[in-house]
């Protein structure tokens, strides 16, 4: 019988201390015991995910490894493929480029290569994402839309700390690849009562967090808070009624929800901090624009990062904030 | 054996050792750098590689098959060294055959083994069957030691429909569960990191077997072949990792694939137990993973093999050699130094092989892998909805829209698509 951890019961917890602790926990006393690795994992990590999970499970099952983001995702995709639930943490998003050819060429197409004789679906790689307002141009990248293009993983991203314990259970015990980006700057600033029992959340299915009427806002992760925000301002300051979804899963991405909601709205707008050009606004975009063309009142909307890197001290310039979203909503008004 | 560990003086001074935390004291005149326990040293002197007489060649027979050190002698019964030997030659008769079959446009592409089938055969003998193995594509006799069918053989070069891969990559990419032995994929070097994972989880699962990695010598330039050492050492992975050094990568030579000497030596830099074997000597390449087995799963430490052999064949069909290596030269390994004429010398100077069971083996042999041709050529290829399943464990909803468009088209334009070739 699982026994909740002690610091989680039933009382308010950040995203940091849920987002692994939790689901870590929950996995690593189940049928098939997990494995948890990376840099600096074994003190606590970083930003503290994987604090006292060594000392309860063992130095064999939480570890350090050398600094190599392509060994972590190698080693993980070897601990998969033979049985381990193998959960890799690259320290930040900005460094998982090393271990692109063995994400995109090896684990997303284990399975299919091998006639489904051979598969990784044991291997959960997270890495913290996004903004934190003082990263600059390697430590708050979403590189989402890389591995969007990536046939055979998944690409999961919590708003809160109550759908990354579930969302990251989900992606523990699906039998694909996942990768799950954790908004850093939840990791201190999101705090929410999140129930001590296991639950999922299931992939691939949206989350429409507010219904409306007149304007479909999409987003993921840190920018669902945005966006709320401008929901409640187009609200008070122009009486338009917004409906916001939280896609959740980028890949593979709930399209039945997206385009139900802006069948009914006719107006649409996507934000996300990671740069405009080939983000994956553009995909949504591009398949909303073939299921819904009549539908639409006014062109789909992107309010995204620049064709920048990101920047240090030119971020509150940068990125897709309340204003610039909610100066996109009226257009899309009064088109 | 020889083995080279981290600890031997080979070049001169002690390799550093795994490291050993110990508290720091400024009185002793020792140094108490964490990174490294060593003494320390008053004069400026550079370690010089040692490249002209580097790590040397363990072997058991000479080039005529005679064995030189009788106390290493595996001393095999003749049933096992007969099974190595039909297993080599059955394997270069596959590989004529089928590289025949490319050049005739029946098969899209295909790599031949030949000079290499030693390496193959002797490292397959010293395992369990149980042995996971991550290859890279110049492996096919590990696979056919472990009883492979060449039915399953001749299935995947043809994508047809008994493939168990199920028609989605190119020749010579086999795989088998049943056998352990992981899929192969094109990319290089990619199963080394992979095979310290699989390694680590065999040790956690305490099963008693090791994990075999095989890769070439141009592979172990790649990144991934540098963490799978650095991984494997750290995380004290049962682990061998074979390196095929067979002098070519394509056209590149090694000369300019490194400056060191070759992969063996590279071993002690990751604390790892390392030899350089004859890869033409079958005994050498047996003994030697033998060995390595067995320490890598009671020490949990990982070895590195380098077999040293020559690629004889060209790189693929895609390749002719001749555009950068001369004929005398392949000439001198066909003729001088291979893995099969040496066994099948020391066979006949047993008596346990003549000219007739040579003659009857190559027509039986032959036989068997025409056999095996004609009837795969024979069958259909693979059901087209296999395009679009596996690609995740479930079938997205993306995936079945695709696939329903998919056939929607082709029903249209069904005059234009192969469709007779395929499984209804």
């Amino acid at each position: 019988m699982y026994s909740s951890m002690s610091m989680c019961m039933n009382k308010t917890c950040n995203l940091e201390i849920l987002g692994l602790c939790f689901t870590v926990s929950i996995n690593m006393r189940c049928i098939c015991p997990s494995v948890i690795f990376g840099e600096d994992v074994a003190f606590g990590g970083v930003f503290r995910c994987t604090v006292g999970l060594r000392d309860k499970y063992g130095k064999d099952r939480v570890f350090n490894t050398p600094l190599c983001e392509q060994g972590i995702v190698g080693f993980g995709i070897g601990a998969a493929v033979a049985g381990a639930t193998a959960i890799a943490e690259i320290q930040f998003a900005d460094y998982i480029y090393p271990a692109f050819d063995q994400i995109v060429n090896e684990a997303a197409k284990y399975r299919y290569r091998s006639g489904n004789l051979f598969d990784c679906g044991n291997l959960t790689i997270r890495a913290p994402w996004g903004c934190v307002g003082h990263g600059s141009l390697y430590h708050s990248q979403s590189p989402e839309a890389f591995f969007a293009h990536c046939p055979g993983i998944k690409v999961v991203i919590p708003r809160g700390p109550v759908q990354c314990k579930g969302l990251l259970l989900s992606c523990i015990a699906d039998q694909n690849p996942c990768i799950f980006f954790e908004p850093k700057i939840l990791y201190r600033a999101a705090v929410e009562q999140v129930p001590t029992e296991a639950y999922t959340i299931p992939l691939s299915q949206a989350e429409v967090i507010q219904e409306g009427s007149d304007v479909t806002l999409v987003a993921w992760g840190t920018q669902i808070h945005v966006l709320r925000e401008v929901a409640n301002m187009a609200q008070e300051k122009l009486g338009v009624s917004c409906e916001l979804i939280d896609l959740q899963t980028i890949l593979p991405w709930d399209t039945e929800t997206v385009c139900k909601s802006v069948a009914k709205t006719g107006r649409l707008l996507i934000s996300h901090e990671a740069p405009i050009t080939g983000g994956f606004a553009a995909e949504i975009s591009s398949t909303v624009q073939e299921e819904c063309f009549l539908n639409l009142e006014a062109p789909i909307a992107r309010v995204c990062g620049y064709d920048t890197p990101f920047p240090h001290i030119f971020e509150p310039f940068y990125i897709p904030d309340k204003w610039k979203c909610f100066e996109a909503v009226k257009k899309l008004i009064s088109y | 054996i020889l083995w080279l560990g981290p600890d031997s003086n080979l070049f001169g001074f002690g390799i550093f050792g795994a490291l050993r935390q110990q508290p720091f004291d400024s009185s002793e005149e020792k140094p108490q750098f964490p990174g490294a326990s060593a003494e320390f040293i008053d004069h400026l002197e550079f370690i010089q590689p040692n490249v002209i007489s580097g790590i040397p060649v363990y072997r058991v027979m000479d080039r005529a098959g005679k064995i030189i050190n009788p106390s290493e002698d595996p001393q095999l019964s003749k049933e096992q060294v007969l099974n190595f030997y039909q297993k080599m030659t059955l394997l270069n008769t596959m590989d004529r055959i089928l590289y025949e079959s490319q050049r005739q446009g029946r098969i899209s592409f295909y790599m031949t083994n030949y000079g290499e089938e030693g390496t193959h055969i002797g490292s397959a003998a010293a395992l369990d069957p149980r042995d996971l193995v991550f290859g890279q594509y110049r492996e096919a006799g590990v696979l056919m030691y472990r009883g492979f069918p060449l039915d399953l053989f001749m299935a995947q070069c043809y994508a047809n429909v008994d493939d168990l891969g199920k028609g989605r990559q190119m020749p010579v990419h086999y795989g088998s569960k049943d056998l352990n032995f992981v899929t192969i994929s094109s990319p290089l070097a990619t199963q080394i990191p992979q095979a310290a994972g699989a390694a680590y989880a065999a040790k956690r699962e305490n099963t008693n077997l090791a994990v075999i990695c095989y890769f070439g010598e141009g592979a172990a330039s790649e990144g991934d072949a540098h963490a799978g050492f650095n991984f494997s050492a750290t995380l004290e992975c049962p682990l061998i990792f074979f390196c095929r050094n067979n002098g070519y990568a394509i056209s590149t030579p090694t000369n300019e694939q490194y400056r060191g000497d070759g992969i063996a030596a590279r071993g002690p830099g990751y604390g790892m137990m390392s030899i350089r074997v004859d890869g033409n000597d079958v005994f050498a390449v047996y003994n030697a993973t033998k060995e390595a087995r067995r320490r890598a799963v009671a020490e949990n430490q990982p070895f590195l093999i380098e077999a040293m052999t020559y690629r004889i064949g060209h790189h693929s069909t895609s390749d002719d050699s001749s555009a950068y290596r001369s004929v005398d030269e392949v000439n001198y390994w066909d003729k001088q130094d291979h893995p099969i004429s040496r066994l099948r010398h020391y066979m006949t100077a047993r008596s346990w092989w003549s000219e007739e069971d040579e003659r009857s083996w190559r027509k039986q042999s032959r036989k068997m892998v025409m056999e095996a041709f004609e009837k795969a050529e024979k069958r259909h290829k693979p059901h087209p909805d296999l395009m679009f399943s596996d690609v995740y464990e479930e079938m997205t909803p993306n995936l079945v829209k695709q696939k329903e468009a998919m056939w929607r088209h082709v029903q249209q334009y069904k005059e234009h698509y192969p469709l007779d070739a395929y499984a209804k």
